[in-house]
């Protein structure tokens, strides 16, 4: 018996001193407001953008509460939810749009390809050119298709022709509009219709070569035959840049997406591979939301 | 009842209706009266004899018709008398140009084939026969029929031995005396500065050689006049006194009474053409308004300049950058309520602040050689200019605001999200998005200005200009020079001419020209912002 007592003394021990330390580790994290989340960070593969401990403002209404999640490189994630959950001003806050708006206050980081954007020495125009935005109502300029395409480069400082001529071409294959447009490239932007502009708009986000595309609710001004284009646009260019895209639209969402978070009165309530979400849920108000329960 | 009336809207229809018809009527109203009287100008009248009961005649353009009242003592009843105002012309030989004549005076009226109506460069208009026309003194034709084909075939050619004549003395003589002019200023200058005795020698010997070479243009000029005098033509009026003058004084002259409807407009369009194109005579009260054309254009285009860009970057910085607050809020009332000054407020600020601040400084540093003459120190195109500019720029900030709180807030997102900084935005799409308001502000501008005479009064406006303001000598635009304009025109030939009855028909047609003027500036910036509008705004969806 004396094996058996000394085992049992040593297991005791052992039981003892982790509990110990989980005591300790717990006290530790309850008195320390470090970026320790709330909840389990989602693990994403390869993730570009990473936020941590994400709250904002707007004055003293609190818009996103406590916001831990990554994005995964070259795949698209939607953010669903309903209105006023607060997914576009998350999808913001990627590319700093909201500082345009005088109260809205940030505080927390978020990490593009491991730097701080909100670092006060971050250089926002770089940013933006880094993280391109294509917004719910499409909004090309005033200008020929070729100069609203070529307006990003002409911004950086080029001016050759033939590299612009190329650049153009370029986007707008990349956009699934060259077809359409390629013998009318110096005709007013806004002759076209709303599906063509979408895709303009997608051509002249993509001609400034970013690494991540916002969507804000792309189409959903756009008539089902142009959002279907879209969605299979999507699809092509998951390959070449990471997509974040903001939806109402639950069936866009599982169609086009690897990932989904759904979010609800500005948290995150989960987040998950796409067939997760939407057929096996593990929250609740996830599965009330997705099978149309709310809304 | 009467309430259901009021409460369908038809009085309502028919009030806006009345007041619309009612405005139009104004403006056409002065529209028709100013063309009425201003297009009749140059059309060719005929020539009327009247022979009075006292056996006199007297022959002219008859230029109204008018009724007095019956004198009194001459019947109980009333009697409706009128009278005629005939223009006589010949002011060398009557001493005036237009009589009234009673109606029961005139005994009988004619109008005789071969008078003659002249334009001179002096003494104004002649009516009257050709006796003869003369060469060296010989008599080359005489009577009427004779001499008038030689008459009108000579007339061309004196035109441009007259233009000959002007340019040497204008341009050639001119730029000599401008010439020494200017080095006489600069011996000025260096005793001034350094005293440096060969420079000034230098200067003397130039000038010598400008004094040589306008001996030699007078010589060129003598010969001109000489052969500007040889022909004279000796004219007749209907009284039989005869009168002497260079064929080469003769600008125009035809025979209203024997000319046909197509010669009649032929001639009207001809001397519509010299009233644009020539410059004034006799005190502005005949010639053309050239020159006032020229400055009138030429001011207008200086403003144009300063106004845009101060107003559009005025109205930039309220809109864009500055903080939307009490403040903002103040300035914008403020520019709003400069509007309201009266202009010769301006004018009366131009004078102290442009003319007697700057214009002075400038001149001690940069014309210190011509003081005590003054060269910027004064009225000129460029200080009326700026007092224009000043006067228009409230305009151009409200509308330039309009358009650029109309340029949508997606627009500039979009632009700043494809890193574009704010600067780039607002240069590259906000500006070239709001041009239609802008030019909308300038159209409004212009036509404000064009018409503004009492600031330009005292800020550089003369009766009489010798010279445009734009010349072949460096630096080719002189905004020091004073310049003639067209409201001002119209004030001086209307009002301080000395032959007010012979000014008064071109005091219509000056007003009309100046009309017409703003309305093709503002036709222009019309078609320019319609062109702009169609490249901005058209839309499938």
């Amino acid at each position: 018996m004396e094996v058996g007592n000394k085992l049992d003394t040593d297991n005791v021990k052992q039981i003892r001193e982790m509990e110990m330390e989980k005591k300790i580790e717990s006290e530790v994290s309850e008195n320390m407001d470090t970026h320790k989340a709330p909840y389990a960070k989602y693990e994403v593969p390869d993730p570009i953008v990473e936020v941590n401990d994400l709250n904002l403002y707007y004055g003293s209404k609190q818009a996103l509460k406590d916001i831990y999640m990554d994005i995964p490189k070259n795949k698209a994630t939607a953010f669903i939810g309903p209105s006023g959950c607060g997914k576009s001003t998350l999808l913001r806050c990627f590319n700093r749009l909201n500082d345009l708006v005088d109260d809205a206050k940030v505080e927390g980081e978020i990490l593009i390809d491991g730097e701080d954007i909100y670092n006060p020495a971050v250089d926002i125009t770089e940013l933006r050119k880094n993280v391109g935005m294509v917004f719910q109502k499409s909004n090309p300029f005033p200008k020929s298709i070729y100069e609203n395409v070529a307006y990003g480069a002409r911004i950086a400082g080029e001016n050759k022709k033939s590299v612009l001529d190329e650049l153009v071409e370029k986007s707008l294959k990349g956009a699934a509009l060259w077809s359409e447009v390629c013998d009318r490239l110096d005709e007013s932007a806004l002759g076209m219709s709303g599906g063509q502009m979408q895709r303009l708009c997608i051509a002249r986000a993509i001609a400034v070569e970013p690494e991540v595309l916002l969507m804000d609710e792309p189409c959903s001004a756009l008539d089902p035959i142009a959002t279907g284009k879209i969605e299979d646009l999507i699809t092509q260019l998951k390959d070449t840049y990471t997509i974040v895209i903001v939806t109402h639209n639950m069936q866009q969402a599982s169609r086009v997406s690897d990932y989904t978070a759904f979010m609800y009165l500005g948290e995150l309530v989960e987040y998950d591979e796409t067939e997760k979400i939407f057929l096996t849920p593990s929250k609740k108000q996830t599965e009330d939301y997705v099978s149309g329960k709310f809304g | 009842m009467m309430n259901k009336f009021f409460k369908s809207g038809d009085p309502f229809v028919w009030l806006t209706g009345v007041a619309l018809m009612f405005s139009l009527l104004m403006i056409a109203g002065l529209l028709w009266l100013i063309m009425a009287k201003g297009l009749g100008f140059f059309w060719p009248t005929n020539v009327t004899k009247l022979e009075l009961k006292n056996d006199t005649e007297i022959m002219g353009e008859i230029t109204a018709h008018e009724k007095i009242r019956g004198i009194s003592g001459k019947s109980e009843t009333e009697v409706d008398e009128y009278r005629t105002q005939l223009k006589i012309g010949n002011r060398d030989l009557y001493g005036l140009d237009f009589r009234w004549v009673d109606d029961d005076q005139i005994a009988s009226e004619s109008k005789p084939p071969y008078a003659v109506v002249m334009e001179r460069r002096e003494w104004g208009n002649f009516y009257g026969f050709i006796k003869e026309i003369t060469e060296d003194g010989n008599a080359v034709c005489s009577g009427n029929e004779e001499c008038w084909a030689k008459l009108e075939g000579d007339i061309p050619v004196y035109a441009g031995i007259y233009k000959e004549i002007r340019k040497i003395e204008k341009g050639e003589i001119g730029g000599i005396n401008r010439q020494i002019e200017n080095y006489r200023l600069k011996i000025k200058g260096v005793e001034l500065k350094s005293g440096d005795e060969s420079k000034i020698k230098n200067y003397e010997q130039q000038i010598a050689q400008e004094e040589q070479k306008y001996k030699e243009k007078e010589k060129e000029l003598e010969v001109l006049y000489k052969e500007f005098t040889r022909e004279k033509i000796v004219m007749v009026s209907v009284d039989g006194r005869e009168k002497e003058m260079a064929l080469g004084n003769v600008v125009l002259a035809f025979r209203p009474n024997s000319m046909n409807w197509f010669q009649k407009a032929s001639l009207y369009a001809q001397r519509a053409w010299g009233f644009v194109s020539e410059e004034p005579r006799e005190a502005n009260t005949e010639g053309g308004v050239f020159p006032a054309i020229f400055g009138t254009i030429m001011m207008v285009l200086i403003m144009s300049i300063v106004v845009l860009p101060f107003g559009v970057l005025a109205a930039l910085y309220l809109r864009e950058y500055a903080k939307q607050g009490t403040l903002v809020r103040i300035v914008r009332i403020c520019v709003n309520n400069l509007a309201g000054v009266p202009s010769i407020v301006f004018g009366v600020f131009a004078v102290g602040f442009f003319i007697y601040g700057i214009g002075s400084s400038i001149d001690k540093f940069f014309y210190a050689e011509s003081l005590p003459n003054p060269t910027f120190g004064t009225g000129g195109i460029l200080w009326a200019s700026l007092t224009l500019a000043l006067l228009t720029v409230p305009v151009v900030i409200v509308a330039t605001e309009e358009g650029l709180a109309a340029v949508s807030r997606e627009i500039r997102h979009g632009s700043l999200a494809l890193g574009a900084t704010k600067f780039e935005t607002t240069w590259k799409i906000v500006i070239p998005s709001a041009m239609p308001a802008i030019l909308t502000g300038l159209i409004l501008a212009i036509a404000r200005a064009t018409g503004e005479v009492a600031p330009l009064m005292i800020t550089g406006v003369v009766k009489l200009a010798p010279q445009l303001p734009v010349d072949g000598y460096f630096p080719y635009v002189h905004l020091e020079r004073k310049f003639m304009h067209l409201g001002f025109h119209i004030y001086d030939v209307g009002f301080q001419s000395p032959n007010v009855e012979a000014a008064k028909p071109m005091v219509f047609t000056t007003a009309l020209l100046l009309i017409f003027i703003v309305v093709v500036l503002n036709l222009t910036a019309i078609i320019i912002r319609n062109r702009l509008k169609k490249k901005y705004t058209t839309s499938a969806v």
